[in-house]
């Protein structure tokens, strides 16, 4: 058995690990590594599409991460304030929002937005004083509003686990000793609930970062460096991409390390 | 004390707000509107025109092939994944080290979070012309064709998948009670007869959540036969990307992607009745 979890470790990583290699290649084919250069790094960077995309990826990312966090939290503390029926509807919705597949999401998220848009841009037109109305479109607001109900799910559920978990004798202690509720969510909720709202971000950010589907449906005018890639890809494979690639995977392997880092169980410290 | 109940309902009210609106928006009026849109009519530039009827459903053998190849490779490639996954988790969960057990996890977990998309570009590469069938060429296989088949797709799938279906059967493989297992060998049961009487029974909630997530992710497939099976393997996803990106024809796409959450309802309400018949427990939740 053990020789079939090396093996199954080994497919894992095997081709990532080529990627990576590769794209330390001097050489410009792919069969044979002739030799250790950095151009292709160097080529990738100075290619201004691919830096444009890179920055609407980091800038959707940071975000959706963001908003994320901050009302995933919130309905973590809501719902630990709520009855039994409104609670299960809301999982029921978190539930969904992680589990329906990207292209659904995508698809009826666009034609929603689609149909909105056709609504009020008219109505925006026609109240405006003078000729040039702001109109309404898909880009940015909307990849970042798609990735942001994944992600706010995931948070959600990430910080209702470890709200779940928490001392409730230190939050009782800390209100008979007559701190005010806010004191004791400062001093007691929020430092035990932190590690899991970081690790949420940092998932909801990787998460963004990464998805293709979503974006390409809701992306408009704009491109991510997902849907970059994709369409590279498609034009054929060249070193540029295995460094991009690398980027990439690096990138996120550092970011979910550290989330599982901050979710890691805490040894009572005393 | 009045007052006091006020403020508590308002600041629940505040907390729960905006990601009640969030999902009110951006999930539930979104699926109303492809509700709304399956039953209308597609209009002649293009678009949606109301209407309603059920011709975009009658429509649907239409993408017969789309719809035979998902529902083919989804529950092939769910079980390929199940087959590589469970001897992994079963080593993770009841063999392994313990010092080893949580680097081992991450191991699986750090490919979980990375992008498919780079993942399945290197498969692209690997299976490409000049990976493995270079190599082959040169020990004397000529023009082996490796991209671009319905075997690769497959072996993206399992690639892809394989860390979402190990977790929760490790979940559930860990959960599991060790004296269990020693008071079946106790009671003379083979090894065999204790794995498939025990340990196999109650880590199947784990196992049906595995299976049921995996499939519904591939019901929704689209960058992996798109790029390993060079639109020669096409799914639903490449359908619903065609019919709204390009021929613009949204309520057909509606149809469909109606009837992708429906047989996504179906195959999570089976795998919840199978694992609560055969365990006597609750499915294990991933998060």
């Amino acid at each position: 058995m053990r020789a079939f979890v090396i093996a199954v470790f080994t497919f894992l990583y095997l081709p990532i690990a080529l990627v990576v290699l590769f794209s330390f290649n001097a050489g410009h084919h792919a069969s044979e590594f002739t030799g250790f250069s950095v151009q292709w790094y160097g080529k990738a960077l100075a290619n201004p599409f691919l830096v444009e995309a890179l920055k609407n990826s980091l800038f959707i990312a940071t975000t959706s991460a963001l908003l994320a966090a901050l009302c995933g939290t919130a309905a973590a503390l809501g719902l630990a304030r709520v009855g039994i029926r409104t609670r299960a509807v809301f999982d029921a919705l978190l539930g969904a929002a992680i589990v329906v597949p990207g292209v659904v999401i995508g698809i009826s998220t666009l034609v929603a937005l689609v149909q909105l848009f056709g609504v009020v841009n008219p109505f925006l037109a026609s109240i405006w004083p003078d000729d040039q109305p702001p109109r309404l479109a898909l880009g940015y607001g909307s990849i970042i509003a798609a990735h942001g109900l994944f992600s706010m799910a995931l948070v959600t559920m990430i910080v209702g686990t470890r709200l779940g978990s928490l001392d409730r004798n230190l939050v009782e202690a800390s209100s008979d000793l007559y701190a005010t509720p806010l004191t004791t969510f400062r001093s007691i909720v929020l430092p035990q609930i932190m590690p899991a709202v970081v690790a949420g971000f940092l998932l909801a950010f990787t998460f963004s970062f990464d998805d293709f589907i979503i974006a390409f449906f809701v992306a408009g005018a704009q491109t991510t460096l997902p849907i970059y890639v994709f369409a590279s890809i498609r034009r054929g494979v060249t070193p540029e991409i295995n460094a991009i690639a690398t980027i990439v995977l690096v990138a996120s392997v550092l970011l979910v390390v550290l989330a599982q880092w901050q979710l890691r169980e805490r040894k009572p410290s005393n | 004390m009045h007052g006091s109940r006020l403020r508590r309902n308002l600041l629940t009210a505040l907390l729960l707000g905006p990601a009640t609106a969030w999902l009110v928006v951006f999930l539930v009026l979104p699926f109303i509107a492809i509700a709304v849109f399956s039953v209308g009519e597609r209009a002649p530039e293009g678009g949606y025109q109301a209407a309603f009827t059920f011709a975009q459903y009658a429509n649907l053998p239409a993408r017969a092939t789309a719809f035979w190849n998902t529902m083919v490779l989804a529950p092939v490639g769910a079980l390929a994944c199940l087959l590589v996954a469970y001897p992994v988790a079963y080593y993770l969960a009841l063999r392994a080290p313990q010092r080893w057990r949580l680097i081992l996890l991450a191991l699986v977990v750090i490919p979980f979070w990375t992008s498919l998309l780079m993942r399945t570009y290197a498969w692209m590469y690997v299976l490409g012309g000049r990976g493995i069938p270079a190599l082959l060429a040169y020990i004397g296989f000529e023009d082996v064709r490796l991209i671009n088949t319905p075997g690769a797709v497959l072996l993206g799938i399992v690639y892809g998948y394989l860390p979402l279906m190990i977790l929760p059967i490790y979940v559930s493989l860990e959960r599991l009670d060790r004296r269990l297992l020693e008071a079946s060998a106790d009671l003379g049961a083979t090894p065999l007869s204790t794995f498939l009487g025990v340990t196999l029974k109650l880590s199947l909630p784990g196992v049906m959540t595995g299976f049921s997530l995996v499939m519904i992710l591939l019901l929704g497939e689209y960058l992996i036969p798109t790029l390993l099976g060079g639109g020669k393997v096409f799914f639903i996803g490449n359908a619903l990307v065609d019919l709204f990106l390009q021929s613009r024809n949204w309520p057909f796409g509606s149809a469909i992607a109606i009837t992708l959450v429906l047989v996504s309802v179906v195959v999570l309400i089976a795998a919840n009745r199978i694992s609560t018949r055969v365990s006597g427990a609750r499915r294990v939740d991933l998060i």
